[in-house]
């Protein structure tokens, strides 16, 4: 598995330890331009932006470029983030992989499948990894934000949070930094049905994170994404304290909410189905998003 | 988008996989037409976007012209889990020899499509026995695959080439609309040893709709989707008297889910997007005033970065207005809720810390 937390911080002998770059795509725009700006006032160290057009001008002192070629060449960075509209994605996320991107953080909603199939099956062939589309990004607590987060619910620690919801994301978040857990890391896998970086995958990713305390995974209903990584964690034998969450228990059949992938047909991605592979896990399922910490507290008291 | 019945079988039709006559009506007037181009017994079937229709009595036989003027009305004026008939499909009766079931769909987790397949259709998926799965990556089936997939599930001669040819055609539709989920059940093999499709359901991405302009004429939009959609929100209609409003998908599904346990019945899930502005949450204000039996509002909004006042503005503007008479019951969590508290201290919305004390307070409320 390709180490995640080794792109996002780095070693302490690379002279960019602890602040590695961060190219945006689609940095002019309006939604671009303001993440942008709280990315780099949470400390993110953005390097460059690229806008095709407006190459050789300046956005907040970052150096814009017509290109990701030319950003990656100027700036050697390997982490992008993606800002443009969904039909425009599969044209950038390309070009970013080509140029060299290790870590594409892919924030449009609305990209067809098979846009981001052919984006992920790039990403293979390049040993880089995709996170979303539709996530609100990754993130280290107090190190580095890579995406559309409020600051304001996270806090640095040793739990690891991983959820296909944004706003869930900061709302459980919110809950363990006011019980005491703050975030080791938290990655926004997304919304879509299928998604760059799957439960699974992230688990992989964090699993060995050194000084982890705990896993938190916030599903919701549609495809098998939870069952895949409940039987993961069942198979590696796994036994940090983690609690799960699910979202739309009373959501109607068939029916898409909110999210492109979140819809049940038949029993395939029920709320049902994903609770009862957790609790095979031994995995306490919360009900509410307050309910989260109780049930982590509760988890590390009895492997205490 | 899900296309109905007989908008499968036209997609179906142009790629070659085997049907019976049929002709969609949208009246009586217009089933007597069809009536006589077809010639009796037909079969009508009721056209929704769900399933659970023979069950329902939404597919009935018609012999002559006094079965359909009995029939026709029957199975028109049928509510299917809410939905109501979009057209009456007439098709031909058929002489089946046995019942296949057979769909393609995309796999999400192993990101390729699917292929499910059975000797025994004609029920629910999830009763269907016997199932053959194979994974089939992205592309078209090829021939030696679908054949392997016919002698899996028992089929021999004709019939197994029959089988093999509708599966290639099905795939070849379902990858180039980039369908979700193209399914045949069920997929009847007929006296005659031909293999045809007695019913058709297919679900397409509505993020590649921007590629699809020949799949536009089937999207059915109501009009309080499209003025959803035109605000960025996602709207799904509910039967309850608790609109449930908020931001995020995961959020306002989180709120429905806690409603439900509280003894609440949601009228809808109304997902404003990320940010929540005076403007959207006056528009989702709105939509919802115009919603049958709504009785009270839960509004559950996490903004990191939204100011609440903004938000409270929206419920005074939608007030003064006289956009709503009923009750909002919010929990706002974001910057200046001291300040928000205070603008609608004499309205008639109630804020709240929790969404835990706003449900109670919501579901108490309409109980009055």
């Amino acid at each position: 598995m390709r180490d995640i937390m080794a792109l996002l911080r780095g070693s302490p002998e690379e002279g960019d330890y602890m602040k590695k770059g961060v190219i945006v795509q689609g940095i002019t725009g309006a939604y671009g331009s303001l993440h942008t700006r709280n990315m780099m006032a949470y400390g993110t160290n953005v390097v460059a932006g690229v806008t095709p057009g407006k190459g050789g001008q300046e956005f907040d002192g970052i150096p814009v470029y017509n290109t990701m070629k030319e950003a990656v060449d100027a700036t050697r960075a390997r982490i992008s983030i993606v800002y443009v509209p969904a039909k425009f994605f599969l044209g950038a996320a390309t070009e970013a992989l080509e140029a060299g991107i290790k870590l594409l953080v892919a924030i449009p909603e609305h990209v067809p499948v098979r846009d981001t199939m052919r984006t992920l099956e790039i990403a293979e062939q390049k040993g880089a990894i995709m996170i979303g589309p539709n996530t609100p990004g990754v993130m280290i607590p107090e190190l580095i934000k890579i995406g559309i987060m409020p600051a304001t619910p996270f806090k640095a620690g040793n739990i690891a949070v991983l959820s296909k919801s944004g706003t869930l994301l900061y709302e459980i978040s919110d809950a363990l930094t006011g019980s005491g857990f703050g975030q080791a890391v938290t990655i926004g896998i997304g919304g879509d049905p299928v998604n760059g970086t799957r439960l699974v995958d992230a688990f992989e990713m964090v699993r060995n994170i050194p000084d982890l305390e705990g896993l938190v995974v916030v599903g919701e209903i549609g495809g098998d994404s939870e069952e895949m990584l409940a039987q993961r964690i069942i198979e590696c034998g796994f036994e940090k304290p983690t609690v799960a969450y699910i979202a739309g228990r009373a959501a109607p059949k068939e029916k898409r909410m909110g999210h492109a992938g979140a819809i049940v047909m038949g029993t395939y991605g029920s709320a049902e189905s994903k609770i009862s592979m957790f609790n095979k896990a031994n995995i306490p399922v919360a009900k509410r998003p307050a309910e989260v910490p109780v049930l982590l507290a509760g988890k590390m008291d009895k492997s205490d | 988008m899900r296309l109905l019945e007989f908008q499968a079988k036209e997609l179906f039709r142009e790629y070659g996989i085997n049907l019976l006559e049929s002709k969609a009506s949208a009246n009586i007037e217009e089933a007597r037409r069809h009536a006589e181009e077809i010639g009796y017994p037909f079969v009508i079937k009721i056209q929704v976007p769900v399933g659970g229709r023979g069950k329902a009595g939404g597919i009935q036989t018609c012999n002559n012209k006094d079965e359909l003027e009995l029939k026709y009305p029957q199975v028109s004026e049928l509510v299917i889990k809410g939905e109501k008939a979009r057209a009456v499909l007439l098709e031909k009766m058929a002489d089946i020899k046995k019942e296949l079931y057979l769909s393609l769909f995309l796999n999400r987790s192993k990101r390729c499509y699917t292929v499910i397949a059975s000797s025994e259709g004609g029920v629910e998926i999830e009763s269907v026995k016997n199932q053959v799965i194979e994974e089939v990556g992205m592309g078209d089936v090829p021939d030696g695959v679908a054949k392997k997939v016919a002698q899996k599930i028992g089929l021999e001669g004709a019939v197994a080439d029959g089988f093999a040819d509708t599966l290639k055609k099905l795939s070849k539709l379902t990858v180039e609309k980039e369908a979700e989920l193209a399914e045949i059940n069920p997929l009847a093999i007929m006296q005659d040893d031909s293999v045809i499709a007695l019913d058709g359901k297919f679900v397409t991405d509505d993020n590649s709709n921007f590629r699809h302009d020949e799949l536009q004429k089937y999207q059915e939009k109501s009009e309080m989707e499209a003025r959803a959609e035109k605000s960025g929100f996602s709207l799904v209609e509910l039967d309850g008297d608790i609109a449930v409003v908020g931001n995020g998908a995961g959020l306002v599904m989180s709120t429905l889910d806690m409603l439900a346990d509280n003894g609440g019945r949601p009228a809808c899930f109304l997902d404003v997007g990320g940010g929540a502005t005076t403007e959207s949450v006056y528009e989702a204000l709105t939509l919802i005033s115009r919603i049958g039996g709504v009785r009270g509002i839960l509004v559950n909004l996490y903004g990191g970065i939204v100011k609440t006042t903004v938000v409270a503005e929206a419920f005074l503007q939608a007030y003064e207005s006289n956009l709503m008479g009923i009750p909002v019951f919010a929990r706002l969590k974001g910057t200046e809720s001291e300040k928000a508290r205070e603008m609608l201290k004499n309205s008639r919305t109630k804020m709240f810390d929790s969404v835990e004390e706003a449900i109670n307070a919501a579901v108490m409320g309409v109980k009055k």
